[in-house]
C-alpha cells in the first residue's frame, strides 16, 4: 500500500490551482460584460431618464429638441418587429424542423446547412442591399414597412434556424423512438412530442433574433426607412422609420439637447426590447417546467 | 397539451402585434391627417394662395444630409399646421439625385448644384425639375482651443494642407507657415460622399472631389468636433452650426481669400458674414430640386410653397442663414413660372455670393 501514488494524483494540487484560476477567469468573463452593460445603461439612464415623459413617447420628431418625440419611430419599430417575427419565426422554425426531422440524410440538407452557417456571418448591410434590390425594387414593395420587415426577416432567419436546430437536437432520440413505437406518425411525433420539448430552446432563438432585428440600422437605411416621418405606419405598405434611425439622426445633430433625446430614446428602445423578450422568457419558463 | 401550446402561442402573437395594430387610429388626432388622408390636405389648401387642384397625399423628400434638418423643420411645421404628411430621407446629395431622377421622390435636397451626369440621369429618367435655393450655409474651419499660433488661414495655406500632393508630406504646422511650431497637423473632414466635401475641395483645392486621403473622414460632424477638440494640432471643417454649438471646445479660424472686394482681410464666419457674402469662399447656398411631374399633386405644390415661405424663419432655427427677402421673392417667382433646369453649369460653384446667386436666378 505504501507504493508510489499514481502520478495523476500527485499532480492533483496543480489541478486545484488551475481550477481556482479557471473559476476566477470564468467569473470575470461573466461580470465584465455585466459591468460594461450596467455602466452603459446607467450612463444612458442618467442622461436620458429625466427626458422621458408621455409627450416624448407620443410627440412627432422636431427641430426643437425639447418638444421632439419618438412616436413615429417607436411605432415603426413595433410594426417592424411584429412583422419580422411573424414572417421569420414560422419560416425559420419550419426550415429547422425539416432539416432536423425529415431531411437529415438528404444531400440538399447538407448544402443548405453550410449555406445557413455562412449567411449568419454576412454583414447586415449586405442584407440591406439584398432587401433594396429584391423587395423594394424587384418585388415593387417600395420603401414600406413590409419591405423592411422582410429584409430583417432574412437577416434573422439563420439565427432562428440554427438555434431551433440546436433545440431539436437536445430532444433525446429515445423519445422519438418511443413516439414512433407507440404508433405515432412522424407528423404526430414532431407536433406533439418534439416541438413542445424543444420549445424553450426555440424561444431562446426567437429572443436572440428579435433583439438583433430591433437594433439594426444599416439594412434599414438601404431598405427604405426614412429619417423623418410625420405619422406612424398605418398599414404594411406605409413608409416608416425606426428607433435606431431616430437615435442616429439625433446623435448627428449639432445641438447638445438632441444627445439627451438620443439617450432617452435608447432607454425606450431597451425597455421595449426587454418587454418583448420578457414575453418570450415567460413562455420559455412555462414550457421548461412542463417538459421535465 | 397541443391545443394549450397553440393557444398560448397564439395569445403571445396577438400580444406582440397589439401595439402595431392600434397605431392606425391613435395618432391621427395629432398630425391632422395620415399619408392617405387626402381630404385633410385639400381641405386646408395652400396658405400661400396657391390653389390645390387635386387631392393631398404624402410628400416624399430625400437628399442631402445637410439640407435634411431644414427639410425636416419645414415638414414638421407643415404637418403641425395640419396641411398633410411628409417623409424626409437623408440619402445624401448624390444618393438623393439618383432616386429623384428615377421619379421615386418628389423633392430632393442638395448641398451643391446638380452635376452634369445627374442632369443626364434626370433627362433619361424623363424628370424635369425646378431648382430652388433655400438657405445659406457656412463651412467653418476650426482648430483646437490650445492652438495659440493660428490667427487666420489663407485659402492657399488651406490648399497646402488639403491638396492631394500634401498626402504623407505636409505633416506639421511648421510646414504650413514659417514660424509656426513643429507640431503634428491632424486633419478632420467630411466624408468623400458628402456635398460638403465636394464644395470644400472645389473652393480650397480648386478641383471638386480631390484632396489628400490621409485625414480622418466622417459623415457625422459630431465625430469631427470631438476629434479636433481632442487633438492639439487638429484642424477640421464642417457646417457652421457645429462650431456654434461647440464654441467652448473649438476655436474658429478666420479665412483670408485674398480678394478685397468682398471684405478686406481674414473674415470670421458668422450668420452676418455668411449672409452679406464676405465669408468667402466657404459659404454656399443649399438647394431643393422639385420634380415637375410631382407638381401635378396638390400636396407637393402646397409643400414647396410652404418651404419657400417658411425657410426664412426656419433656417436660423437649424443653424443656417436665411437668404435675403428679395431673393426668396425671386425664387417664388421662378417657382410660380415653373422655370426648369439648373442655373449652374453643374457641380459645385464657389464664390456664390447672394448677388451672384440673384443674378443667376434672374436669368
Amino acid at each position: 500500500m505504501s507504493a508510489k501514488l499514481p502520478s495523476s494524483l500527485l499532480r492533483r494540487r496543480d489541478g486545484v490551482v488551475a481550477e481556482i484560476a479557471f473559476v476566477w477567469l470564468a467569473r470575470f468573463a461573466v461580470f465584465a460584460p455585466l459591468i460594461v452593460l450596467g455602466w452603459l445603461l446607467g450612463g444612458l439612464a442618467i442622461d436620458g431618464l429625466g427626458r422621458i415623459d408621455w409627450a416624448f413617447i407620443t410627440e412627432l420628431p422636431s427641430r426643437k429638441a425639447e418638444r421632439a418625440g419618438i412616436w413615429p419611430a417607436l411605432m415603426g419599430s413595433l410594426w417592424l418587429i411584429t412583422l419580422t417575427a411573424a414572417i421569420a419565426l414560422p419560416v425559420g422554425v419550419a426550415a429547422a424542423i425539416y432539416l432536423e426531422e425529415y431531411g437529415r440524410q438528404s444531400r440538399i440538407a447538407g448544402v443548405v446547412e453550410v449555406a445557413i452557417a455562412n449567411l449568419a456571418g454576412v454583414p447586415s448591410i449586405i442584407y440591406g442591399m439584398l432587401g433594396l434590390g429584391l423587395f423594394v425594387r424587384f418585388a415593387g414593395l417600395g420603401k414600406s414597412v413590409i419591405a423592411g420587415a422582410l429584409t430583417l426577416a432574412i437577416l434573422v432567419l439563420p439565427i432562428i434556424i440554427m438555434s431551433t436546430r440546436e433545440a431539436l437536437r437536445t430532444v433525446r432520440d429515445s423519445l422519438r423512438e418511443a413516439a414512433l413505437g407507440l404508433g405515432a406518425t412522424r407528423w404526430q411525433m414532431v407536433r406533439q412530442v418534439i416541438v413542445p420539448m424543444a420549445l424553450p430552446g426555440i424561444l431562446t432563438g426567437a429572443i436572440l433574433a428579435v433583439s438583433r432585428a430591433i437594433g439594426e440600422t444599416a439594412p434599414l437605411v438601404l431598405a427604405g426607412a426614412v429619417a423623418y416621418i410625420s405619422f406612424a405606419p398605418d398599414g404594411i405598405d406605409a413608409p416608416y422609420t425606426a428607433l435606431p434611425m431616430q437615435i442616429y439622426d439625433w446623435t448627428s445633430r449639432p445641438q447638445k439637447a438632441f444627445l439627451v433625446n438620443a439617450a432617452a430614446a435608447i432607454v425606450v428602445l431597451t425597455v421595449v426590447l426587454l418587454l418583448l423578450n420578457s414575453v418570450a422568457i415567460w413562455l420559455r419558463n412555462r414550457y421548461q417546467k412542463r417538459a421535465y | 397539451m397541443l391545443t394549450t401550446t397553440m393557444r398560448t402561442l397564439g395569445a403571445a402573437l396577438v400580444l406582440l402585434s397589439l401595439p402595431a395594430l392600434t397605431t392606425a387610429c391613435s395618432k391621427r388626432k395629432d398630425g391632422g391627417g395620415s399619408g392617405k388622408a387626402t381630404e385633410t390636405a385639400t381641405g386646408t389648401g395652400g396658405a400661400t394662395g396657391t390653389p390645390a387642384p387635386s387631392g393631398g397625399g404624402l410628400v416624399k423628400v430625400d437628399g442631402s444630409s445637410t439640407v435634411f434638418p431644414l427639410s425636416q423643420a419645414v415638414a414638421e411645421e407643415y404637418t403641425r399646421a395640419g396641411k398633410g404628411d411628409v417623409t424626409v430621407g437623408r440619402s445624401g446629395t448624390g444618393g438623393g439625385f439618383k432616386i429623384f431622377c428615377r421619379g421615386e421622390i418628389d423633392v430632393t435636397g442638395a448641398s451643391r448644384p446638380i452635376k452634369k451626369e445627374e442632369i443626364d440621369a434626370c433627362k433619361s429618367g424623363g424628370i424635369e425639375y425646378i431648382e430652388l435655393a433655400v438657405a445659406y450655409d457656412g463651412i467653418a474651419v476650426v482648430v483646437n482651443p490650445k492652438n495659440d499660433w493660428v490667427d487666420h488661414l489663407t485659402v492657399d495655406e488651406l490648399k497646402k494642407m488639403w491638396a492631394p500632393e500634401a498626402a504623407e508630406t505636409i505633416k506639421t504646422w511648421a510646414q504650413v507657415r514659417d514660424g509656426w511650431p513643429d507640431k503634428p497637423l491632424t486633419l478632420f473632414g467630411a466624408g468623400t460622399d458628402s456635398g460638403t466635401y465636394d464644395y470644400f475641395t472645389q473652393a480650397i483645392v480648386g478641383k471638386e472631389h480631390s484632396s489628400r486621403g490621409d485625414y480622418t473622414a466622417s459623415e457625422d460632424d459630431n465625430v469631427l468636433v470631438t476629434g479636433v477638440a481632442g487633438a492639439e494640432g487638429g484642424l477640421g471643417f464642417f457646417g457652421l452650426a457645429y462650431y456654434t454649438e461647440n464654441k467652448d471646445r473649438l476655436k474658429v479660424v478666420p479665412i483670408e481669400d485674398g480678394k478685397d472686394d468682398n471684405g478686406k482681410g481674414p473674415i470670421t464666419p458668422s450668420p452676418e458674414t455668411v449672409n452679406d457674402g464676405t465669408y468667402q469662399p466657404l459659404s454656399r447656398p443649399i438647394f431643393i430640386y422639385v420634380s415637375v411631374k410631382s407638381l401635378a399633386k396638390g400636396s407637393v405644390q402646397n409643400f414647396v410653397s410652404y418651404y419657400l415661405d417658411e425657410s426664412k424663419t426656419l433656417a436660423p432655427d437649424v443653424g443656417y442663414v436665411a437668404l435675403p427677402d428679395n431673393l426668396y421673392a425671386a425664387l417664388k417667382q421662378r417657382y410660380t413660372e415653373r422655370k426648369t433646369g439648373s442655373v449652374f453649369e453643374g457641380g459645385s460653384q464657389t464664390g456664390m455670393t447672394i448677388e451672384k446667386l440673384f443674378a443667376a436666378e434672374g436669368n
